[in-house]
């Protein structure tokens, strides 16, 4: 019987196998941030050990970076944090991406941008959207703070072996229609669960057809249906992204590099411990009503009434729900204002993200009583958008235009979106507070953010006309 | 690390599915570099009104589950981020025991960290427990990770399957870290032998 991708570079990484089954993994590359890790490197001093891989550590901070002014970090708490971390780097030895880096970011945009993420690698950080990285054939997951500990001291990690699934997505999207839809309409589909205790292979017609960056949009919310990881086999767009990143092999280790890359995929007579298909021909642009991303419809759909719900914890779900939206069963998705548009966080605040975001309110203006901020993803997202005068565009409609970080994802930073006021947001969290105590987060893509943010409310964006928006 | 065999308790209920980890420890708390201290802000934002006060709504401000040292939820506990903050929170505001038909599997992992020990039961069970635990039939119970199994004061009885290794260290309350470097030999040999693309090249 052949292997699966997830096998392949499973089997690659054993250390050691225990009879009881867990193995012993090794981590290629391990990310660090400023919030999962201080306790970490606390307990690597307390017990007196190094960090055993310090060249395959790297680490930024990111979370609770202020996105006006990176360095006027006014919390007392959230200074002690970020300083924690640039000094335990330097005690350690660890290489650091910090406020003053240019290529300071959101830890899941940096990695692949700095060409530290490859195929075949093993990828955790403290940090749940680690899931990110499978976009370029890694098995890259998060963990917590323990295993961050375990990881800095040995460079490995005991794992017990995850089932496999194979989701293959089929067909090819509309116009206006974006990878962030597909794994949102995936969700809602199967529920915010059906991926626990698996590593999911994201296979299908429509991968090839995907930039990397989309890509990584799909893996990143891998972990929001519970999967332990998202991985995509990589090809000849997988390889042309890595290729002259900073730290990317040159020379003879990259035809090396190459070489072995050309295996990384399922073989044909794999066998998944489960199957999912979707078609993805008909899949509208999707927009969030309630408070976990598995709670969401299309655009031309309605707010779901309980009585319609399939069972009685459904029901319980959606009335929960919608009391902490404020909405109510039957309300046209086209007819929920907005106050707040966020655009950006690991999921959605790459270079094409603002690109096509930019595209939509390009000569257009922001609605009133709207506030849009546009948040890059890193130093590099930022320059790059400013050298093709993005940021003009987004400044010219209403938009501000900020500094990297996770900003508004989770709101760790001062941008927190006020109590009871709707936020359009292409982040991947609509929980309960996630954006604020009371905020409403509505999950969509950018280029439906964006065309919310002119709008007011949602439209279908695939409707936009040159003629302008209709309020 | 404190360690688990057996443990008997008041048992607190809570009937929701997908309770992520934003709401077990707001991301307000996760500023911190301690590991200790984060039981006054676990399920902040449900335990507390605006002004401050407990809400006498939820589940843990009820007079029947104060002193609850086990808690007993629905469905895909633990779900969304990795932050090891809750767990820390949910051990710091006194649970040792965590029952619930599904957990979210980093989450699952983080509490045999932390000598807090998750139990999966089956979900109809969980139904049958927390009904009866609503009508005031049963309040304590008793875990037992050595023989595996868990009895209510009601006369419940079940066994439950765990992982070999994972109940090896919560019974023992062992470091991962020390056993790992008993096969440091079987890592740097590791070592020698990566593929290029394992590297980081400057």
């Amino acid at each position: 019987m052949g292997k699966t991708l997830f096998e392949k570079v499973w089997d690659a990484h054993v250390v050691k196998e225990l009879p009881d089954g867990q193995t012993l993994l090794y981590i290629d590359l391990h990310l660090v941030h400023e919030v999962t890790s201080p306790q970490a490197f606390a307990g690597l001093r307390f017990a007196g050990r190094k960090v055993r891989g310090p060249e395959l550590t790297f680490a930024t901070m990111d979370h609770n970076v202020p996105t006006v002014n990176p360095k006027d970090v006014r919390d007392a708490i959230a200074r002690k944090q970020i300083e924690t971390l640039e000094q335990n780097c330097r005690e350690f030895g660890v290489q650091l991406a910090g406020l003053d880096s240019p290529f300071q970011g959101i830890v899941h945009v940096i990695g692949p941008e700095l060409g530290l993420t490859m195929p075949g690698k093993t990828i955790v950080c403290g940090d749940s959207h680690t899931s990110t990285h499978g976009a370029f054939g890694a098995l890259a997951f998060g963990i917590g703070t323990s295993e961050v500990e375990h990881v800095l001291a040995t460079q490995c990690l005991w794992q017990s072996r995850p089932k496999t699934m194979r989701i293959q997505l089929n067909g090819s999207l509309q116009p206006g229609v974006t990878a962030k839809d597909v794994i949102l309409g995936l969700i809602a589909k199967y529920g915010v669960n059906f991926g626990t205790g698996h590593v999911v292979e994201y296979a299908g017609s429509l991968i090839p057809e995907l930039s990397m960056e989309q890509r990584m949009t799909i893996c990143n919310m891998s972990i929001e249906f519970g999967a332990r990881a998202g991985m995509m086999a990589p090809d000849e767009t997988t390889i042309a992204y890595v290729q002259g990143r900073r730290y990317a092999p040159k020379g003879a280790d990259w035809e090396a590099c190459v070489a072995a890359w050309r295996d990384l995929k399922s073989d044909p007579d794999a066998v998944f411990d489960v199957d999912v298909v979707l078609d993805v021909n008909d899949l509208e642009p999707q927009v969030t009503w309630g408070t976990n991303p598995g709670q969401g419809v299309g655009i031309s759909g309605a707010v779901p009434d309980p009585k319609d719900a399939k069972s009685e914890e459904e029901a319980l779900a959606i009335r929960q729900a919608l009391e902490y939206m404020d909405l109510k069963p039957g309300t046209k998705i086209s007819e929920i204002p907005i106050q707040h548009v966020f655009i950006g966080s690991c999921t959605n605040a790459r270079i094409e993200d603002l690109r096509l975001a930019a595209s939509i309110v390009k000569g257009r203006r922001v609605a009133d009583g709207v506030r849009a901020v546009v948040v890059p993803g890193s130093k590099q997202v930022k320059q790059q958008a400013e050298a093709e005068g993005l940021h003009e565009i987004f400044l010219e409609a209403g938009f501000e235009w900020r500094e990297p970080g996770c900003s508004a994802c989770l709101g760790m930073n001062p941008d927190i979106i006020p109590a009871g006021e709707r936020c359009a947001s292409t982040s991947n969290r609509n929980f309960e507070g996630r954006q604020g105590k009371g905020a409403r987060t509505h999950l969509v893509s950018p280029a439906m953010a964006a065309a919310a943010a002119l709008a007011g409310h949602f439209v279908d964006v695939r409707e936009l006309t040159s003629e302008g928006v209709t309020a | 690390m404190e360690p688990m065999v057996k443990h008997e308790g008041l048992v607190a209920c809570m009937n929701r599915v997908n309770v992520d980890t934003d709401q077990i420890i707001p991301k307000q708390f996760l500023k911190r570099i301690e590991r200790d201290g984060f039981g006054e802000f676990l399920f902040f934002d449900w335990r507390y009104l605006p002004d401050g006060s407990p809400n006498p709504e939820f589940e843990l401000n009820r007079p029947e589950a104060q002193g609850a040292t086990i808690l007993l939820v629905d469905d895909n506990f633990g779900c969304g981020s990795s932050r090891e903050h809750a767990v820390w929170a949910l051990r710091d505001y006194g649970f040792r025991v965590i029952l619930a038909p599904s957990f979210a599997d980093i989450f699952y992992n983080n509490c045999f960290k932390n000598g807090l020990l998750p139990i999966r039961i089956p979900r109809d069970l969980y139904k049958q427990l927390s009904e009866a635990h609503a009508r005031g039939e049963w309040r304590r119970m008793t875990v037992d990770l050595e023989q595996q199994t868990v009895a209510t004061e009601h006369g419940v009885n079940l066994s439950f399957e765990i992982d070999p290794h994972k109940r090896h260290m919560l019974l023992h309350g062992l470091d991962d870290i020390g056993i790992t470097l008993q096969y440091e030999a079987e890592i740097a040999a590791y070592e020698t032998s990566r593929r290029p693309y394992q590297l980081v090249y400057a």
